[in-house]
């Protein structure tokens, strides 16, 4: 298994939206190159026929009857907002600007 | 079985008004009698906490108007004549990790540090219906990912039986509080041995119930296939009483299973184990596989009052826990990658914009940089590497077979013996820094603990006595098929009465008086 790079870590990162300082990201390649080879001694052990176990309960879907209930009011789901107008939340610019 | 007096004696000149030193049970017994108002009860705690958590940092928020007024409620009530649960008027302190209304939960991270819920977890509102006093939220490793609890964002929380030492993690502030009579009882969740560790290297005792047992609902989350909340004590009795008030059925979570609660307080009363077969996990347990001699020498110790107790004790494999830990650090990650995706800083949590005209991606790059720590971003990264395309079936996918082959190992050994024990943690606890900069070691501390949360399995730790070479509390883990929880509490019982009898008292009595740092 190939070792994770500094590139490998930084892209990753992107894709988690964590936006790493050139340190962090020297300090955390490191780290994660020395846990990502060590994880990867799952793969000594369970063969093909073994079926992947994703919790610990057999579930089927759970559902309930579609009954209108009382929810939050606008003030209460917008308290926490980092920001808000117009009883909504209000974010940044989500396209490129021209 | 319990008498007030012995603790009582056991503290130095002011004994007779420490009623901190009381066990829930006394607590409860004392309130029920009307020898004791639950305001007294309540300010006692919340002066001990005034006095005391400025050293140890179990407390990142403590409500003593809220307490205080719940307990005003219960004595106005029981004056009434009016019927209580048994618990009504006790407090209990509540992880930080649950959702209180109106109380800001941050779960140990900069990303929820103004974050106030608008609603409870379902433990909480259960907490409320049985009328118990919440005295604060307790510090935790960032999200529940640690073994020391100093991956919170507010700093590290000592140990009570040595202030340069770790009380365990994630949920180290609620063991914390618990062993330093803080607060009789707290919640705590337990995703890989976040209850069971804290509480071996504290004197304490916890349990993490069945998958499923407890709703989650409101519970801030890490991994979902793993997570499951449950009772911090300093008795078997008392973490019982806990267990059975949050635990049951809730149509909130719909992994919560719907089934009896098993009788955990009947079960609190066990105290001959007469024909019960109980398995030594050979791959958890024993010098050579590193646990700490003097943890050993008690598990071993603890092993003959098994038997002397009716017990008979064989010696079962498990031949794939060896590799739990590997599955459980992809299985984890991957999970928690997705469930932190959350943390966007659109509509709540920490938002940080970078200067000129950012996009909203740049400013959840920014808000995530900032508002992680080093062990939340290196899991989000590692879950993230993990289910990437191409390297799924690797990681993600193999360590799902493994959880299948650790299943299968739980199944076969629950044919030979009723339940499992181990050492509940390799080592007492550690130094606070001492494994901070090495992530590796730090994940090694779950090794015993890991394989009851893939497998959906109950487990408990119970004190087991202290270490020779370091004086530390060390734990005794046992482990119990799904929804047999009562188990854990029998077996539990029985050995800690047996401990008890022998050392003249809980081994949490023989922790040193914490002296307050300045």
């Amino acid at each position: 298994m190939s070792n994770l790079s500094r590139e490998d870590v930084a892209h990753v990162a992107m894709l988690a939206r964590i936006q790493l300082e050139d340190a962090e990201l020297d300090r955390l390649a490191a780290q994660l190159d020395q846990i990502v080879d060590w994880v990867g001694q799952v793969g000594e052990v369970a063969s093909a026929d073994v079926p992947p176990m994703s919790h610990p309960m057999p579930l089927a879907n759970v559902t309930r009857p579609d009954e209108v209930r009382d929810s939050l009011t606008v003030e209460q789901a917008l308290a926490n907002a980092p920001q808000a107008q117009d009883d909504r939340f209000a974010v940044p610019r989500i396209l490129d600007e021209e | 079985m319990s008498d007030p007096t012995t603790h009582a004696a056991s503290g130095a000149g002011a004994a007779d008004a420490d009623l901190t030193r009381l066990t829930a049970v006394e607590m409860a017994d004392r309130l029920a009698a009307g020898a004791l108002t639950s305001v007294e009860l309540t300010q006692a705690h919340l002066d001990r906490i005034e006095r005391i958590d400025p050293t140890l940092n179990a407390f990142l928020l403590v409500d003593a108007e809220g307490a205080l007024a719940t307990a005003r409620e219960v004595d106005a009530a029981r004056a009434a004549g009016e019927q209580l649960p048994r618990l009504a008027g006790v407090p209990v302190a509540v992880k930080d990790i649950a959702c209180t209304q109106g109380l800001t939960t941050t779960a140990g991270s900069r990303m929820l540090e103004d974050f106030v819920p608008p609603y409870d977890a379902t433990v909480v509102a259960r907490i409320r219906q049985a009328r118990m006093p919440i005295l604060g939220k307790t510090n935790m490793d960032e999200f529940a990912m640690g073994s020391s609890t100093e991956h919170s964002a507010f700093g590290p929380t000592r140990n009570p039986w040595d202030l340069d030492r770790i009380p365990g993690g994630s949920g180290g502030g609620s063991s914390a509080a618990v062993a330093a009579y803080l607060a009789p009882l707290a919640i705590g969740s337990d995703t890989g041995g976040s209850i069971r560790q804290p509480a071996a290297v504290t004197g304490t005792v916890g349990t993490k119930p069945t998958y499923g047992a407890v709703s989650r609902y409101g519970i801030i989350a890490l991994a979902s296939s793993l997570d499951q909340i449950g009772p911090c004590a300093r008795t078997v009795a008392d973490a019982a009483l806990l267990h059975e008030v949050i635990a049951g059925h809730d149509p909130m979570d719909s992994t919560s299973v719907d089934a009896p609660v098993p009788d955990v307080v009947g079960a609190a009363g066990t105290t001959d184990l007469s024909g019960l077969r109980v398995g030594v996990v050979r791959e958890i347990s024993g010098s050579d596989q590193g646990f700490q001699p003097g943890v050993q020498a008690r598990f071993d110790e603890a092993l003959d009052a098994l038997r002397d107790l009716g017990a008979e004790i064989t010696e079962v494999s498990c031949p794939h826990f060896a590799y739990a830990m590997a599955a459980y650090y992809l299985i984890l990650p991957s999970e928690a990658s997705s469930n932190l995706a959350r943390y966007d800083a659109m509509r709540y949590g920490r938002r940080v914009t970078p200067d000129g005209s950012p996009s909203a991606e740049q400013v959840m790059g920014a808000s995530r940089d900032a508002g992680f720590g080093d062990e939340v971003k290196r899991r989000i990264i590692l879950g993230t590497y993990a289910l990437s395309s191409g390297y799924y079936d690797a990681y993600y996918g193999q360590a799902q077979k493994v959880r299948t082959l650790i299943a299968r190992d739980f199944e076969a050994a629950f044919e030979q013996v009723d339940v499992l024990v181990s050492p509940t943690a390799p080592t007492t606890a550690f130094r606070i820094g001492d494994k901070t900069e090495d992530p590796m070691a730090m994940y090694l501390n779950d090794i015993a603990t890991i394989p009851a949360n893939l497998a959906g399995v109950p487990g408990m730790s119970v004190p087991s006595g202290t270490a020779d070479e370091d004086g530390l509390p060390a734990g005794l883990q046992i482990l119990a098929p799904a929804m047999q929880d009562q188990r854990l509490y029998a077996v539990g019982a029985a050995l800690e009465a047996r401990l008890r009898e022998r050392q003249g008292g809980y081994v949490i009595e023989q922790a040193p008086e914490i002296e307050v740092r300045a």
